[in-house]
């Protein structure tokens, strides 16, 4: 935040891409800042509604519009959001943070500053672990060939509690080029900044620690991290240093990205660009960039101040924030399972496999669908299987997601449980997965459409049918009495078919054996 | 009804018994201040429609018959540093001649719970940023007992308009001794309240950790009916402190004697005016015998207080100030041309030449390199200043000192020496820092006729011991 007035942009064009030969002379230090906002109901210092999309200026009180003489009152649910978030990124809660005022003018700032926190923040000392490549750089070459995945742990600075701006509208009104219109609805919705340690060793890494980090905080449930809506934002602090050199280069932060993909080519263009420079004999500038993802490059934003003095002082309209051990173990007992630890218990409880347990936890709404659904079903692992074997091939094939599935979790332990009691076959399942995918009907919908077929257990009616396929396949009869034992799977198959595949495909053998027998 | 010094309770008895109306004592405030106000300048915004509505509404309940509450009727002046919803409010700035804030200030939404009849909002220096009135963007306030002196500063306009019956009481702010230095000069009742005891919701930011909202009264028992309906614990002022509001008219039957009074010789140093002192020492000697104990108390940081005070004030001064860009509410320069120029030119022609003076040496306070040297260590030295009171009030209840070095000083006078003005409030900043109470009421007069403060200063939440020894200091004077 802040950073924000730019008087001119110029483009930076060097020749891409860099060699790989460069690529692993040279070693990128990432450090990730990202913002996320707080799903609270009311704003963090007033009673204000967050609700996003409202007419402009309808969602304001003295307080957010910075009014003379209008004081903020913190909101407790902001902190204890933003203390479970601390607490997923297994963060060390502070008993006291103390509020700080950070100065600088805009005119989507009312009060002239930002309430954040400054030297004695929320929470420090997490991390993340994530799953890296063992190459440094984002090159696709080097990632393919070097496949092999290890552990890594990003590092969290600290997590702190802040209040947005407005928003600056620059253009879509009449008179937008002479003037900016203001919009003052998101300034005051609480926001924590989780600020990462310079562990990040490549873009890929990057992404990786932005997919996990969205992850947990999404199982919190504190927000909906929404990039669109600006519900997750994210600067990226970036420099290069020759490999096996101790110091770290000059940085440069780049801003504006609104997409984890953006981030990562983002940073790929910027190491470029850096290594590019330091190459051709120049010098890093320490500098905010700006990141167009239309041309895939980053833009020098020149401040008019070079660098801010944000006359950062501890806010004396706040007493300091005081999460005591009483408070903190209330915040504790609402911590959800996480999802690196539901995996390993789907894997454990579910026998699915590591990939399959991935995709269950994608959202922690999917992995408690899906968990319910197994749980109540007959079977549990018969739904990981049906997801696996059945659901997960039809949506591949379709290029749906699994949150795009019509069949629901649901469905797949209602179709589990019909073949667990020996209702219908699996064959019958199939056609009738196949069935829901071209219809886009959820599994008990379409069963039921079907009219609810079963698999025929009716050994009369079996014998009947198995009697006209052997009369009408005298030679695969002949054959099979020549001692050609195979032909066995021929007969029941053709009994399947006869049966439009609702003959219990056991019963059906047992039968065939015993009148062939 | 004449105005002349009327009391809160006098108001309300005659109001009640019918021998008078609220309507006709707002009536004939309103006729005193279009008579006297033009020579002293006390007021810079009249509403006498919500005034006359509220009088009417109190004069109802008068024909019914019904008990009145405890400030029925009672015309109060509200110094313009308050929030009046749909009342113009401008901190006696240009930046904010033109706001009507859309909410009520919590302290006079209190006094008007209570009955009392806002007649308008009074002049003050600008942002309350001075000593004398001068800073004011519209007018200075002349001192009703000598219109060739300044009323003191800021609350200047409340001082002024009790003192010239345009008001029974008044409603100030006190940040480095704003309410009590005029009450001094103008010869009235200024109490501030400990820091926490009054809501700040809808004061106008001068220094957020310094601010503080008191009255400007004729007696000292009408202070203590001021400050019993204005404190207390506010939900939406994250800093008002949660503590028990006594009965403050209730204590004042206490007895005093038996007190002990703290007399520290860094009050009476050099920079005293003799006839300042002279009638101080009088006033101590009338406590003592009333049955005061005096004790000497030593209170060695006083001498860093200004300093102290100058670098904490202006540092949160330059952020709270920063609102008033031009985007919103405040002074927006005409023709500008671009974002910076509508900042420079809307702040450069919006505040006055003190109120620059003073962002500027704040945000020089609180810059990166000079942080620690400055405010850091300024808050270091604050903390040493309230462990000097501490440590006195372990021997004391009270300490009892001069409220200003001299009696009202001449208009223009120190108005071009910032540091002469700055050291007007060399008694009345540390009772700020250190966020304990003080009062300071009229202890005689020079020989010009200009009246003397006596400031008697407590410990935190302790307003009841002051406002004791004040109120039976008044009774015997």
């Amino acid at each position: 935040m802040g950073d924000r007035l730019v008087d001119s942009v110029e483009p930076y064009n060097p020749e891409m891409p860099t060699s790989v030969a460069h690529v692993t002379t040279y070693e990128p230090v990432i450090g990730l800042e990202v913002h996320v906002q707080l799903l609270t109901a009311s704003k963090i210092f007033c009673s204000c509604c967050t609700r996003f999309g409202a007419a402009p200026n309808t969602n304001v009180c003295p307080v957010c519009l910075g009014m003379p003489g209008a004081l903020p009152v913190l909101n407790r649910k902001a902190v204890e959001f933003a203390t479970l978030a601390a607490m997923a990124l297994n963060c060390r809660i502070h008993e006291t943070s103390i509020f700080a005022r950070k100065n600088y003018f805009y005119p989507d700032l009312p009060k002239g500053y930002q309430i954040s926190q400054y030297d004695k923040p929320l929470a420090e000392h997490g991390y993340i672990e994530v799953q890296a490549s063992k190459t440094d750089a984002g090159s696709e070459k080097l990632r393919t060939e070097n496949r092999e995945l290890r552990t890594r742990r990003i590092g969290i600075t600290r997590v702190h509690l802040e209040e947005d701006a407005g928003k600056s509208l620059h253009e879509g009104f009449p008179d937008s080029d002479e003037k900016t219109a203001i919009d003052l609805n998101r300034a005051g919705v609480p926001l924590i900044e989780i600020v990462s340690e310079p562990d990040i060793a490549t873009p890929d890494e990057a992404y990786e620690y932005l997919t996990r980090l969205k992850e947990i905080i999404l199982y919190t449930g504190v927000s909906d991290c929404n990039m669109e809506e600006g519900s997750l934002r994210c600067d990226a602090n970036v420099s290069v240093r020759p490999r096996g050199q101790k110091e770290l280069g000059t940085k440069a932060e780049i801003k504006n990205v609104n997409s984890f993909r953006f981030i990562r080519e983002a940073l790929v263009y910027e190491i470029a660009r850096q290594i590019e420079v330091i190459e051709g004999g120049g010098k890093i500038v320490q500098e905010t960039r700006l990141y167009n993802s239309h041309e895939g490059k980053t833009y020098s934003m020149r401040s008019k101040e070079q660098a801010h003095d944000y006359r950062y002082f501890p806010e004396p309209d706040l007493p300091p924030l005081v999460v005591d051990e009483k408070w903190k173990a209330e915040i504790a007992k609402t911590l959800p399972e996480l999802p690196e630890a539901r995996r390993a218990r789907f894997v454990r409880e579910f026998g699915v496999t590591e990939y399959d347990a991935q995709v269950l936890t994608v959202s922690k709404s999917l992995a408690d669908q899906f968990e319910a659904a197994a749980k109540a079903a007959k079977n549990p692992k018969r739904v990981a299987n049906l997801v696996q074997g059945e659901l997960m091939g039809r949506l591949k094939a379709r290029g749906a997601s699994i949150e795009q599935s019509p069949i629901s979790m649901k469905g797949v332990a209602a179709s589990a449980d019909l073949v667990e009691s020996g209702v219908i076959s699996g064959k019958m399942l199939k056609d009738l997965y196949d069935l829901s995918f071209e219809r886009d009907q959820d599994f008990p919908e379409v069963y039921e459409a079907e009219g609810r077929p079963q698999q025929s257990s009716d050994t009369s009616a079996l014998e009947k049918i198995i009697d006209e396929i052997l009369a009408a396949n005298p030679k695969q009869l002949e054959q099979y009495r020549a001692g050609k034992t195979t032909m066995l799977g021929f007969f029941v198959g053709q009994v399947m078919k006869a049966s439009k595949g609702h003959a219990n495909p056991q019963l059906v053998n047992e039968l065939l054996t015993k009148k062939l027998g | 009804m004449i105005p002349d010094s009327l009391t809160i309770d006098s108001v309300r008895s005659s109001i009640q018994e019918r021998t008078t109306t609220a309507l006709a004592l707002a009536e004939a405030h309103y006729a005193r201040i279009q008579k006297e106000d033009g020579e002293i300048g006390a007021y810079l915004t009249l509403c006498k429609e919500r005034a006359l509505e509220q009088a009417d509404r109190i004069d109802r309940m008068a024909a019914e018959g019904k008990p009145l509450p405890p400030l029925a009727g009672v015309p109060v002046a509200i110094k313009d540093v308050m929030s009046t919803c749909g009342v113009r409010t401008t901190a006696g700035s240009k930046s904010l001649a033109h706001y009507i804030p859309p909410y009520d200030c919590t302290a006079v939404a209190h006094m008007e719970a209570a009955g009392a009849v806002v007649l308008g909002k009074t002049n003050c220096d600008e942002f309350a940023m001075g000593s004398s009135n001068e800073n004011s963007a519209f007018k200075p306030v002349r001192n009703p007992r000598d219109l060739s002196r300044v009323p003191g500063g800021s609350s200047g306009g409340s001082a002024a308009a009790v003192a010239a019956d345009m008001a029974v009481v008044a409603l100030g702010s006190d940040t480095g001794g704003s309410i009590r230095q005029p009450a001094s000069f103008c010869g009235v009742v200024g109490l501030m309240p400990t820091y926490g005891r009054v809501s700040r919701y809808g004061l106008i930011a001068f220094a957020s950790s310094l601010d503080h909202i008191g009255p400007l009264t004729r007696t000292v028992k009408d202070a203590a009916i001021v400050l019993r309906t204005i404190a207390g614990r506010d939900p939406v002022d994250s800093t008002s402190a949660d503590v028990p509001v006594p009965d403050y008219v209730a204590e004042l039957k206490k007895p005093i004697r038996g007190l002990k009074l703290g007399i520290a010789k860094e009050y009476f140093s050099d920079g005293l005016d003799d006839e300042v002192r002279h009638s101080v020492e009088s006033a101590i000697d009338k406590v003592k015998s009333l049955g005061c104990e005096l004790a000497p108390v030593s209170l060695p940081h006083t001498p860093y207080s200004i300093p102290t005070y100058y670098l904490i004030a202006t540092a949160e001064a330059s952020s709270n100030l920063a609102r008033y860009d031009g985007v919103r509410y405040s002074y927006r320069a005409p023709g500008v041309k671009s974002l910076s120029e509508m900042y420079r030119r809307s702040r450069d022609e919006g505040f006055g030449a003190e109120v620059k003076r003073r962002i500027m040496l704040g945000t020089y306070a609180l810059s990166a390199g000079y942080y620690d040297a400055y405010y850091l260590k300024a808050q270091k030295v604050r903390t040493l200043l309230t462990r000097d009171f501490e440590e006195a009030f372990r021997k004391v209840d009270a300490i009892v000192t001069p409220t200003s070095p001299t009696a009202a000083f001449r208009l223009g006078e120190k108005s071009n020496d910032p540091l002469a003005m700055y050291l007007a409030d060399i008694y009345t900043v540390t009772a700020d820092l250190a966020g304990i109470p003080g009062i300071s009421i009229p202890c005689g007069e020079t020989k010009e006729k200009l009246p003397i403060g006596l400031q008697i200063l407590g410990k935190h939440f302790d307003e009841s011991t002051i406002l004791r020894v004040a109120n039976a200091y008044e009774k015997a004077a």
